[in-house]
This record gives structure tokens, sequence and C-alpha cells, in this order.
């Protein structure tokens, strides 16, 4: 329950939208309406591989209107901790999930003068619903969308086809790349800039921002990350007084609910601050992979982020 | 579910605001010790008991007729009660469907809302209103979407945008407050307009109650009670009226309070939004008076305790110098020292 209300869904649609890349429509399993979302939301899907129990956060696509269904994309990832495989092997239709509310940490900003979008490969998700709600508003946008090659450009078609002059595609087999410097250096006051991408993206995104003297709260990143693995490790769990032993492919969450503790949680991505959790003893590192704490907290070593970060050392023990 | 009988009763001038047997079962208690200290005190919005004023999400009772009434005179006074920034009208539908839907599904004999789509089929009994409009066309509504449905729903609603990790009051009607003012408060963030709040900043609950907000989910409503008092069972305790309001202080005598003086309970919801991503804070403020505490064996012994041990800061910041001490004393009479049991509800 930490992560809140649950609703069960049907595969009603699996579709393979190019190389490694699925399209899922879910149903509500009780043939209701699902919640209405803004754009830029996105769900946990839980998935029980056997033993095991995935959930990996997911941009909602359609259309924030379509409340008969929900869309997602995934892609596979060859370092998948077993999410995205699962999704690519074993989604069909008929299969049931459980899948979170809808969350938005990547909301556009309704004051904006002008939005100006930028999405590297899968990072386009977010946006296909962002672009319809500012459409629907007559909204000024602008997409800028950057794929290796047009196999991989999932859906850049239909987004072309849909807004015209408003999207403008890059393709790095051919050497296109986003012009990023010359674009932000030349946009008019009350702009706002969103980003999705690969890491490499969105911190070249940032820093070119931050030289071309964008203010902090026109840029707007959407950063989750897929939990990285690492090497194994335990942690103490002082509160409930047990061990949990942290697999290479798992992540603490994960060995924390499968110990049958309750943490919170919500985008399981290292950006909604959920799962901060106190750091009652370290003998050894805290491998920091959120995008929540400041600098300085990581410093201090005082929290960790359970749903991305690991440990590497003797002995950690949390307030759990 | 039996229908409500609405019950007259005026907030103004000659005060017939009365609670029946059943309001007064009904009253959100706010005191779960005999004693109290300032808290978030933050819960999941869920069902509480029956007939009780959280047996549902939106709390209709029998005074809602004439609340509705003291609404629009206090509209009819001042427009500036109700404003919204042209960026919230998402927001403002999206309360619009909340309100609708849970006082249609929650009380039908009342309320009635038929969807076709966009096209949606409004019924309000006890108002006599039936009205067809398109959701989402704000020239099919008299008023904009956020005044109309509120001129027919019980409580103030505050419309919060986020944006820069921060909440902005960017719109709500306001009409039944205690002491705070939406024209003031408009466009500030969340710690601006809690600002004034003592022992509070210290403790650093604002930024957590912040921090916990931002994380607000769509389908997992939260709320708090708050608490004051007040002297006459005046809703619009608004600064713009203090000339009205502020001298009833000194009109409490030994004789009168347990006439005169009423516990005011706010009951506190927030929902996130599904289109706008906003948030809305709801403030349902319930009124009782001394003498109907007291038809509770329980609150009344309660009560007494509370404002007898109440630190002096809070005394002041609640406005209660001028009539706690004989508030305290009329209490004593119906205070025979048994122990009170845990929880808020009567016994
Ligand atoms: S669950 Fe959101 S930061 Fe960990």
């Amino acid at each position: 329950m930490s992560g809140g209300v649950e609703i069960r869904v049907r595969v009603a649609e699996a579709e393979p939208v190019a190389d490694g890349i699925k399209r899922l429509r879910l149903v509500p399993v009780d043939g209701g309406h699902l919640p209405v979302f803004s754009g830029g939301s996105h769900i946990v899907v839980s998935m029980q591989d056997g033993e095991r129990r995935i959930r990996n956060s997911y941009s909602l696509m359609g259309s924030p209107r379509d409340t008969a269904g929900y869309e997602i994309t995934v892609l596979k990832t060859p370092e998948s901790r077993g999410g995205s495989i699962y999704i690519h092997e074993h989604a069909k239709v008929g299969l049931e999930l459980t899948i979170s509310y809808p969350l938005n940490l990547f909301p556009a900003a309704h004051r904006a003068r002008k939005h100006l979008l930028l999405a590297g490969g899968i990072g386009i998700t977010p946006f296909i619903p962002i672009m319809a709600e500012l459409d629907e508003a007559g909204a000024t946008f602008e997409l800028h969308y950057a794929m290796r090659s047009a196999k991989l450009g999932a859906y850049a078609d239909r987004l072309a086809e849909r807004y015209g002059r408003r999207v403008r595609l890059y393709r790095s087999d051919q050497g296109q790349r986003i012009p990023v410097g010359d674009l932000l250096s030349n946009q008019k006051l009350g702009t706002h800039l969103y980003v999705c991408g690969p890491e490499r993206m969105i911190e070249g995104v940032v820093l070119a921002a931050r030289a071309a003297g964008w203010p902090g709260e026109n840029v707007h990143l959407e950063r989750f990350v897929a939990p990285p693995g690492g090497d194994p490790f335990k942690a103490r769990l002082a509160r409930s007084n047990i061990e949990v032993e942290v697999g290479p492919h798992t992540t603490l969450l994960e060995a924390v609910e499968a110990a049958g503790v309750d943490a919170a949680y919500l985008c399981r991505g290292g950006v909604c601050g959920q799962c901060e959790t106190d750091v009652i003893a370290c003998d050894g590192t805290l491998v920091h992979n959120d995008h929540f704490l400041t600098e300085a907290e990581h410093k201090a070593g005082k929290k960790l982020m359970i749903c991305v970060s690991r440990f590497k050392g003797r002995e950690l023990v949390l307030d759990l | 579910m039996a229908a409500i009988a609405f019950k007259p009763g005026t907030y103004r001038d000659d005060f017939t605001f009365r609670n029946s047997e059943e309001a007064i079962r009904h009253f959100p208690f706010p005191f779960d010790k005999d004693s109290y200290m300032y808290a978030v005190n933050i819960e999941q919005h869920m069902p509480g008991p029956k007939k009780s004023a959280t047996e549902f999400p939106i709390d209709v009772d029998e005074h809602y007729v004439a609340e509705m009434a003291d609404r629009a005179m206090v509209l009819k006074e001042d427009p500036l009660r109700c404003q919204s920034q042209p960026h919230m009208i998402t927001a403002e539908w999206d309360l619009l469907e909340l309100l609708m839907s849970s006082m249609a599904r929650d009380y039908p004999e009342h309320f009635a809302l038929l969807r076709d789509g966009d096209r949606w089929h409004w019924i309000n009994r006890p108002l006599g209103i039936e009205h067809r409009f398109t959701f989402g066309d704000t020239t099919t509504l008299p008023y904009g979407p956020m005044e109309y449905i509120t001129r027919q729903c019980q409580g103030d609603f505050c419309l919060l945008d986020q944006r820069n990790d921060n909440l902005w009051m960017d719109a709500g009607i306001v009409t039944t407050q205690a002491d705070w003012s939406l024209d003031f408060n408009l466009g500030m963030d969340f710690m601006e307009w809690h600002g004034p709040v003592p022992l509070a900043h210290d403790l650093g609950v604002f930024d957590r109650a912040l921090k916990f907000l931002l994380n607000l989910q769509q389908g997992r409503p939260v709320r708090r009670l708050n608490w004051t008092m007040t002297v006459n069972p005046r809703l619009d305790t608004s600064p713009e009226n203090y000339h009205k309001w502020g001298k009833d202080r000194a009109s409490v005598t030994p004789e009168n309070v347990g006439e005169k003086v009423h516990l005011r309970v706010e009951l506190q919801a927030l929902w996130r939004l599904p289109r706008s991503n906003a948030i809305v804070f709801s403030i349902r403020a319930y009124l009782i008076a001394m003498r109907e505490v007291v038809t509770v064996p329980k609150w009344g012994r309660r009560l007494h305790r509370v404002l007898e041990s109440l630190p002096p800061e809070l005394v002041d910041y609640k406005g209660l110098t001028r009539y706690r001490d004989y508030t305290v004393a009329y209490l004593a009479d119906y205070d025979d020292g048994a122990p009170t049991s845990p929880g808020f509800g009567p016994d």
C-alpha cells in the first residue's frame, strides 16, 4: 500500500513499434474507467515474475482524455533488471498487471509563454500527452526529437503529421543533432524548456542552459533513472530487526519489499523523494544514484534514496 | 440513506443557527486527548464512521441550504471573495467534476449528475437547480466552473498550482474563513501563507508538510482538523469584516457564554486534481455552541481541560484572550474530573 492505490489492468494491445520497443495498451480489468491524468504523468507497473515482484515506472503516452485505457512504451534494455525483458517476453494480450494511480513529476508549466521540448529516443513518451494538452490549450510549443535512426524513432512520423512544422526530427545516423546551443540562445522571455532522454543528453542540455543564462525554474528535466545494478550487498533494517540481501540486479527497495517490510515509494526512479531513508550506521560507501538529495546531503551520508541507491562496504544500518 | 432535513438558520444579524441533536453527534470534535499541542496531523481522507462528518469525501449536512444562502450574501457584498488566475481554468473544471460526482454519488436523493461524453446534466434538488452544460466550455455555465459549483457546496475551496517545487494559491472561493483573506493570500506560496502560526515554524512542520503535499497522489486525498473559537455562529469572520465581528468578543458575559461562544472546527482536505495536476484545499467550517458541546459529557469534560491548559501564546493566536476564562468557568460545571476515553467520538 505504500505506493498508493492500485488498479488491476489487462493488456489489451501489445504491439512492437520498432526494434526492442513495444507499446502496450492497458485497460481496467473491471471494465470501468481509469483516472484522468495530466501530460507528463507516469504510473508504476507491478509484474509478478515467478517469485519476484518487479515494479517499474513508465510515462503515460496516450491521450490524457482517454480514460478507457492507458498506453505505455517499453524499451528493452540489455542491462535490464528484468522489468523490460519481462514485458517484452510475457506481455501478450490478456496478461493481467497491477498499476498505480498516475503521478506527475514532469508537468508542463501552464503560465509559460512558449514551451520548448527536447526529446531523445524513448524520451519522447511523456511529450506525447503534453503536446496534446498544449495543443488543446492553444499554447505555443516546439518539439525537437533526436533518434538514432528512422527505425528507432518511435512515433516520429505520427507526430510530424499531426503537428507539422512544430515538430523537428534529427537522425544521428545521418549526422543530424539538435542544435541545442542555438536553440537556447534564441528564445523569447518566458519560454520554458523540457528535456527527456538519455542521461548524457540531459546533462548536456543542463550545461548549455546554464551557460545561456536560463533561470533554473524554467528548465524541467525528466530524469527518471532505471535503477542501476551493482555488487551485491547486505543491509540491516533496525526497526524491523532483520537483514536483507540485495542482489546485483535488484534494488534495496525491492529487497526490503521482498522481506515483507512496507516502505514508502512513488517514482522508483530517484526523483520524488518519497523513499528517503535515514542511515543509522554506515561502515563503507553509499552509492547515491538519485536526483533528489542535494550534493551536500550525498556527502553527509545521513540519508539514502533506497529505490535507486546502493552500498559498498562492511555494514549498513537503515531506519526501516 | 434517509434524506437530510435541511434546517433554516442565519449566520449573521439575529444568529438563528442551531445544531439538531443529530448535527451535534455529526460534529467533528477535534480533541482526542485532554490537552492540545499544535501539530500538522495529516491523515488519509478515508471514509469515517457512519453519520460522521467524514463518512463521505464531501460532507453535506442539515445546514446546507442556510450556508449557501449566506455565501450568496457574502459574494454579493464582496465579489473579491472568489478569484481565479487564468491559468487555473483546468483546475476549476477538475474541481467541478470532483464536487459534482461526489455529491451525486453520496447523496443521490438530493443531487444527480448525468454525463454523456462532454454533455453534462446536473440536478441540485435542495437549491432547485437544474442545468445542462458542456464540460470544458465555460460559456455554457452562468459563472466560472469553480464559482458555479462552490455556490452549491459547503466549505471554502482554494486551488493550489504546483510549480518550482512549491504550491501557489492561485484561485479560490473563501467566504467562511477564520480571519484570513483570499485577496491577501492570492498568488502566495505555501510558506508565505503559513507565515504567522506561532511555534510551528521552529518545528519545521511546514517544510515536511510541503514535501508531503508536493507528492500528494491522485486517489489518495488527505485531511486534518484545525480549530479555533468564535463568538456567535458567524461563518464569515474575515479580516475584511473585522469591524463587524471584532467587537463581538467583548460581548461575552458569564451569563451568555453557553449561547454565544462557539467551537469552530475546520475539516481541511487536500486532493490532487487529475487534469491540471493542481491541488484543491478544502476548508469546511463547523460551528457548535458551548451549551451544545456539553450535551456530550465526554466533550464537555475534555474541552474544559484543553482550554484550561492551553499555552498562553496559543490563547493569543487563536484570539481567545478576552473570553477564555469565562468559557473555562462555564465548562468547569460540566467537568466532574472523571477520566475521558481516548479518541474523538462521544462515548
Ligand atoms: S521512490 Fe521516488 S525517489 Fe525513491
